[in-house]
């Protein structure tokens, strides 16, 4: 084991993990728990039958404030802005003139003169500086306000009941990619309807000296005394979950390489609203039509594809796994992939080159796992 | 703590040797499944295969991660684990039993006496961990 670099950053829960048996590594600069002693196994199948409990505080925040916080935001990210109300979440991406990837992220609408946007760990710096050397003129003021919250994501069927016990927010009424304000065991919070694992649950936010009083109280919540109770989940899960619900993991799926048109982010790219960064390029794009295309795969013979491996179609290298992992709800090994668009059809057979060996894979329909409404 | 039994032979690759006759059954320790998780594939090779000391014979699979495995000794494949193809969990739950990988019949007899007993091992896990 090497001993992690000195300078990783800390979320306010970093003791906790470490007391409950985390074991931690390094995630875009972060010192994070990869998963608790029940494993991501149990930790992904729990999320998926009852709930599980990530601290996800080492995202970052960006305030948006003024009269112009909507035209602005609207033009330097993809999707519009102008059709949030407030109360109201929407994902969206920070794009380049290329139309590709800055980052992916959460736009909130706080108010009409106050958005909050919810950015990735390891970009949190890079966007801050993007978004800053965008500025315009406009009348908004913007902070960094990443190490003023910390956040924590409850996701699963069981999580709107655990979290209604602590809270007088009424849950069921609040809709997916919507929030409120409100008091969660007493501390001031946002309570959004949001997340990353393909499950029904809910993303707090509040100030990080809460963070261990929140954790405790949800997992206490959330504990009936036997094995489907919430369960604290590592990283190795939450990458799990996302990727059998086949959202994209920036780094992986989406980067500065990779278009919006070609990540099948096509819906957040809004062409026909007031101009923004990237427009241009993506529209051209989109008439001209795209040469390559994000697919969701999984692995026929026996083995487990992983991020980075050759894609072969036809004997041709063609393209390279973005995420690639077993499914341990699904229980196959999946993952998905850029290949050109001609072979972007469910039923093409591709091959996987893991270490040398050429494994059969088939092109499936993307997500790979949707819950039951 | 890590089960680490007195009457196995250890390697620095986290792998265990049980010396029985010129044959060596072969697997990985306690320890490497606790720090692996929870393994979900097991790629071994086929009886008949021969190998060197410190060769790559394998992989494991967790959820998040490859690990290769490692021949602690030199001779020729006897027999492989074949149930862990269908039971890779048996790695995690029985390390030093029904989670064996390769029994091994040894080309030279001497080399097991190289490699580090329970307490050296024992000592050699927690400085790494440290």
């Amino acid at each position: 084991m090497t001993a992690p670099a000195l300078e990783l950053r800390k979320t306010a829960l970093n003791d906790v993990h470490r007391a409950m048996g985390g074991r931690m590594v390094e995630f875009g600069g972060w010192d994070m728990p990869v998963q608790y002693p029940a494993g991501t196994m149990t930790e992904h199948l729990g999320t998926r039958t009852h709930a599980g409990l990530f601290d996800v505080s080492h995202m970052g925040e960006i305030d948006v404030r003024g009269a112009d916080a909507i035209p602005f935001v609207n033009r330097v990210t993809s999707n519009d802005t102008t059709k949030l109300i407030d109360g109201q979440a929407q994902y969206s991406a920070l794009t380049t003139p290329e139309g590709t990837v800055i980052d992916d992220l959460l736009v909130y609408r706080m108010a009409s003169d106050h958005l909050l946007l919810i950015v990735n760990a390891g970009t949190t710096d890079k966007d801050w500086d993007w978004i800053k050397s965008h500025y315009q003129n406009e009348n908004v003021e913007l902070q960094n306000v990443s190490a003023d919250y910390c956040q924590i994501a409850l996701q699963g069927p069981d999580a709107i009941s655990i979290l209604q016990k602590l809270t007088d927010v009424p849950l069921a009424e609040i809709k997916y990619y919507h929030f409120q304000e409100g008091d969660v065991d007493g501390v001031p919070s946002i309570v959004s309807r949001t997340g990353y694992t393909g499950e029904d649950g809910f993303e707090v936010y509040a100030a990080p000296d809460k963070a261990e009083q929140l954790w405790k109280k949800i997992l206490d919540a959330g504990n009936f005394g036997g094995d489907d109770g919430v369960l604290p989940c590592g990283l190795a899960a939450r990458n799990t979950l996302r990727l059998e619900a086949g959202m994209c993991l920036y780094g992986h799926e989406i980067d500065e390489t990779t278009t919006l048109l070609e990540a099948n982010l096509g819906w957040i790219a809004k062409l026909n609203k007031t101009d923004f960064i990237g427009r241009e390029a993506l529209a051209k794009q989109k008439e001209a039509g795209i040469r390559r295309k994000l697919v969701g795969f999984e692995v026929t013979d026996r083995g487990i594809a992983r991020d980075g491996q050759n894609v072969f179609i036809n004997g041709q290298c063609n393209g390279n796994v973005t995420s690639g992992s077993p499914a341990p709800f699904l229980k196959k090994n999946i993952g998905m992939a850029y290949v050109p668009v001609e072979f972007a059809k469910a039923g093409q057979r591709v091959e996987i080159d893991v270490r040398g060996k050429l494994l059969g894979a088939e092109i499936v329909p993307l997500p790979f796992y949707k819950r039951a409404k | 703590m890590a089960n680490v039994p007195d009457n196995l032979h250890y390697s620095k690759d986290h792998e265990w040797v049980r010396v029985d006759g010129d044959t060596a059954v072969i697997g990985i320790t306690d320890h490497a499944q606790e720090q692996l998780g929870d393994v979900v594939y097991v790629e071994l090779p086929k009886a008949g295969e021969e190998f060197g000391a410190h060769d790559s014979f394998g992989s494991v699979e967790s959820v998040k991660a490859v690990s290769e495995i490692f021949t602690p000794i030199s001779g020729k494949v006897a027999e492989v684990n074949q149930s862990l193809a269908d039971e890779p969990e048996k790695v995690n739950k029985d390390p030093y039993g029904e989670g064996w990988m390769i029994k091994m019949k040894m080309s030279k007899s001497g080399e097991v006496d190289s490699l580090l007993t329970a307490a050296e091992y024992e000592d050699f896990t927690k400085a790494e961990s440290e």
